[in-house]
């Protein structure tokens, strides 16, 4: 069982606790022991790396630290702001002018571990093969729609993971769990992000954009792995509609439980009742309506 | 011997850091030295006459020059002191410029550095012996590399002056990309008509033989007399019998081959040639595509040739030829924008190149002349053209400007006017650049005339919404985001280098830049020579280049074959390796370690075997002689004593 140190951060402690649950959950069905980092500690997130970057160095860094005492070499959160967060307290490690004031601060250095989302564990370390395999509940005959936002990929030089400009890997995953997934230009665009608290407009035109754009390929759910782009695409799914006079009603899972479901795991235990807009669609089973010839994840 | 030292204030290039009459007063002590001085310009005409002077006064034996790199003024001085009745090869220079006054501020210790150095030659100089060159006969046979523009203007120009040229083409035809466009800039004059009767004569004159379908396989010897092996690629067609009727075209089944020729927009057969005008007119059968080569039933093309010329059991072959100089005119490749994603990665079907656009434009390509849309045949009305793709761009690796792009958008865009009157061009640019003659004219008329909209900006992404493609971008003169709705899209991709250009590089013995562009000698007063004696350099091989530029630099490389091959001898180097018999113990190392082929075994009488070193052959790179044992083999002009000396001066 491979064992990875599990930074949850603030937004899976509250809003988006069913992304906590699910993660969980996939893991676990895929044998990843998820190692808590103990006594965790707030990333330092926005205010922290506008107000010092050494301050979200190693408020970051410090929970970093707790996972390497805690003999784990990979850290995991699902949250990009968290893993940008993350990131920038090992940037600073390895940053010869920061170096000494970090280890200072921190207690220790954090040399040799990696940092990783949860989609780039679920692609790196399980792949849609081993998830092809695993699927019992297929979502043949759902059309859903990848959306990676602003941060899982970028900046490139940080992520390193994926193509920054048109990431792949969320599609590859849900291609595994038998949907149909369009090609979508809007991937990663911007959803609005902090605006939607001072200027709640800008959301409306920008996730309204996406969630237009989502319902012009036909998609009946948008795809997503960031808590802040569920909560503007979700939550306010319904002021977007108010702003742009839409009636759309599109849900917007997690991959982690879009995966889950396709797992065969029961809704509840993936926290699909706590999303604002109703998930039901999802759970029509149109794989006999397409031939149970195919199979399951056929249409991957 | 009696040695004179000069040193070079090269204005306050060497004396602004150096103090240049304290290295000359220190000279003066070192052993052998009986005349040191500083002068102001010693490479200029009065500094020449003082060196010679000196020698006639004091009775010199030997010169020391104190200034720059060897590689701008060695030549010159080696001349100087030859005019004054010495061996050239009596002359040492230390190099108190780039090695010590340009990169040091600190005067007396870059005084103590030149002065070291000039210690260090005059020790060398002191084991000096005078060398001399013979002379060797000059093939005056050109070989060009490459047949685009610039390597038709280079064997042309040479036919005319009677030599015999060898061209090489990896392509099936020749006129390179200049062949594949449809008008060129700025005077929308044909391409195929200014080019075609160029590679007309290319075929028709005498003393120009073509190997199309070929390749350089390896290059051997020097300047004067080189070997050169050419693989000639198995094509299945019997050139000599093909009469170019094109009858197999037409009746050849494998009809899914990608149309190489015109940029994969649309279909060619396995057995083709690429377009009417090709030089020359021979059918090629695609390998990798023809159905027999494949394993499967088929040989229509050989029941259909009237001269019978098919033959699928033919095999590269190696023919050699014996040149007295090379030209390099192997041209550019187009950046390939598929890394950039937010471009589509070259997912989308109406988002295509500059070079695809021409095949669009030409009345030979794949439509015809008539402008659609690759997708769906559709005409289009927006269309959206975007510079600098894959050039000023750090991101790709590809920081340099291509030069031509500005210009064939301007043109394309007004085409397109001329083609469709209804439709509406935009351009999203960054500078415009279009310094050449009539140039920024051409570019205005694009705007003014023919209502080309010029959006300054770069494109953040394209994506398709319905059957049309989004273009958003910025317009940074304006300050605002801005989105087109686009029918197509042309992406003006870059130049880079071709393909294979640093393995040729190789075999010519030529060094090239970071992105694979052949380095000029000097980058201003020696553009179309290269570090190799005898090897010149053509068109866009040496960096991107557009057609007037590839052409004069054909013609000046034509030049400097001819101003070659106007001796009919040239003087060999002296500075090459040389046996001494008696210490040879005939261990054939050196045999093993020449990188040149230009050592091999000489029976002396009674059956001894020793090592022999082929003069002319030889390069001088002193590989031999640092590996012989009983160092036996020593390079001339830096023998073991040369080196051990300056090294002792130094240790000293």
């Amino acid at each position: 069982m491979k064992r990875v140190a599990y930074y949850k951060g603030c937004s899976l402690e509250g809003l988006a606790a069913e992304y906590d649950r699910s993660t969980h959950a996939v893991c676990e069905a895929f044998g990843i022991e998820l190692v808590e980092i103990a006594d965790w500690n707030c990333c330092g997130s926005t205010p922290a790396h506008s107000y010092d970057p050494l301050l979200s160095a190693a408020l970051a860094g410090r929970n970093l630290a707790i996972a390497a005492d805690q003999g784990c070499d990979m850290v995991m959160t699902p949250c990009p702001g968290c893993l940008k967060s993350l990131k920038g307290a090992q940037e600073a490690c390895e940053d010869p002018g920061l170096r000494k004031p970090f280890v200072e601060l921190v207690g220790r250095d954090v040399d040799g571990l990696k940092t990783v989302s949860l989609l780039q564990l679920l692609y790196e370390e399980v792949g849609p093969v081993a998830i092809k395999k695993a699927v019992r509940r297929p979502l043949t005959g759902h059309v859903l729609i990848p959306y990676y936002g602003c941060l899982l990929t970028r900046p490139a030089q940080k992520a390193k993971f994926d193509d920054p400009e048109n990431p792949v890997s969320m599609d590859r995953l849900l291609e595994a769990t038998g949907a149909l997934v369009p090609d979508f230009p809007y991937k990663t665009e911007c959803c609005g992000a902090t605006y939607g608290v001072t200027r709640n407009d800008f959301v409306g035109k920008l996730s309204g954009r996406i969630l237009d754009m989502t319902a012009r390929l036909g998609g009946e759910a948008i795809v997503v792995a960031c808590p802040l782009c569920q909560q503007n695409l979700d939550m306010r799914q319904d002021q977007i509609n108010k702003y742009q006079k839409s009636a759309l009603h599109l849900p917007v899972p997690y991959i982690s439980q879009v995966i889950g479901l396709a797992l065969g795991m029961d809704p509840k235990e993936l926290g699909m009742d706590k999303l604002c807009v109703s998930p039901d669609i999802l759970f029509e089973d149109r794989a006999e309506a397409e031939g149970k010839a195919q199979g399951p994840g056929a249409a991957a | 011997m009696r040695i004179g030292v000069f040193v070079c204030n090269c204005g306050t290039n060497i004396a602004g850091t150096v103090d240049t009459a304290k290295v000359a007063s220190e000279a003066l002590t070192f052993a052998d030295v009986v005349y040191a001085t500083n002068y102001m310009y010693t490479c200029s005409e009065p500094g020449q006459q003082e060196i010679q002077r000196a020698i006639g006064e004091h009775g010199l034996q030997g010169v020391v020059v104190a200034a720059c790199s060897p590689r701008m003024h060695e030549p010159t001085f080696r001349r100087a002191v030859e005019k004054a009745g010495l061996n050239k090869y009596m002359f040492e220079m230390a190099n108190i410029r780039e090695h010590v006054s340009w990169i040091g501020n600190d005067k007396a210790a870059n005084t103590a550095k030149a002065a070291d150095l000039v210690r260090m030659a005059v020790a060398k100089l002191r084991f000096n012996q005078p060398l001399f060159s013979s002379k060797m006969p000059v093939n005056k046979r050109l070989l060009v590399i490459g047949g685009g523009v610039a390597g038709i203007q280079a064997a042309l120009d040479c036919a005319d002056g009677g030599m015999d040229v060898v061209m090489v083409e990896r392509k099936q035809y020749i006129g390179g990309k200049m062949a594949q466009l449809d008008k060129t800039f700025p005077t929308i004059d044909c391409s195929s008509c200014i080019l075609g009767p160029k590679m007309v004569d290319v075929s028709q004159k005498e003393n120009i033989t073509l190997y199309a379908s070929s390749e350089i396989e390896s290059i051997s010897g020097y300047i004067g007399n080189f070997t050169v092996d050419i693989r000639k690629k198995a094509t299945y067609v019997n050139w000599d019998a093909c009469t170019g009727c094109g009858a197999c075209m037409e009746k050849c089944p494998a009809k899914n081959t990608p149309d190489v020729f015109n940029e994969n927009l649309g279909s060619a057969r396995a057995i083709n040639i690429p377009f009417p005008q090709a030089i020359p007119k021979k059918a090629v059968i695609d390998a990798r595509h023809c159905r027999q080569l494949n394993g499967k039933k088929c040989g229509v093309c050989a029941k259909i040739c009237p001269v019978k010329a098919i033959d699928f059991e033919m095999k590269d072959t190696i023919v050699t030829e014996k040149v007295g100089a090379i030209i390099a005119a192997t041209g550019y490749d187009l950046f390939d924008h598929s890394v950039y994603g937010e471009y589509g990665a070259g997912r989308y079907p109406d988002v295509i190149t500059g070079i695809q656009y021409e095949r669009i434009l030409s009345a030979s390509g794949p439509y015809g002349g008539h402008i659609q849309r690759p997708s769906d045949g559709k005409e289009p009305k927006n269309i959206v053209f975007l510079a600098c793709v894959g050039s000023r761009d750090a991101s790709v690796g590809r920081p340099y400007c291509s030069g031509v792009c500005c210009m064939y958008i301007a043109k394309q865009a007004i085409l397109t006017k001329d083609h469709l009157p209804e439709s509406n061009s935009y351009v999203f640019y960054m500078d415009i650049r279009a310094p050449g003659k009539n140039y920024d004219e051409f570019v205005r008329r694009a705007q003014e005339e023919y209502g080309v909209q010029y959006i300054r900006g770069r494109v953040a992404k394209i994506y398709p919404r319905g059957d049309r493609m989004v273009v958003q971008g910025a317009d940074t003169l304006l300050g605002v985001q801005v989105e087109v709705e686009a029918d197509l899209v042309v992406l003006a991709t870059g130049i880079e280098s071709s393909a294979g250009a640093g393995e040729l590089a190789e075999k010519l013995r030529i060094s090239y830049d970071q992105y694979g562009f052949y380095m000029e000698s000097h980058p201003k007063l020696r553009p179309v020579e290269t570090n190799t004696a005898g090897v010149y350099l053509a068109g866009a091989c040496q960096g991107p280049k557009d057609i007037p530029s590839s052409v004069a630099q054909g013609s000046a490389a034509a030049s400097k074959v001819q101003s070659l091959f106007a001796h009919d001898t040239i003087e060999t180097n002296p500075q090459v390796a040389l046996v001494n018999e008696r210490n040879c113990i005939a261990c054939g190392k050196c045999i093993q370690v020449c990188p040149f082929g230009a050592i091999q075994w000489k029976e002396l009488r009674g059956g001894i075997k020793k090592a022999e070193v082929l003069p002319t052959v030889c390069q001088g790179c002193g590989v031999c002689n640092a590996t012989c044992p009983p160092k036996a083999v020593q390079l001339q002009h830096a023998t073991d004593n040369q080196l051990l000396a300056e090294v002792n001066e130094l240790c000293a």
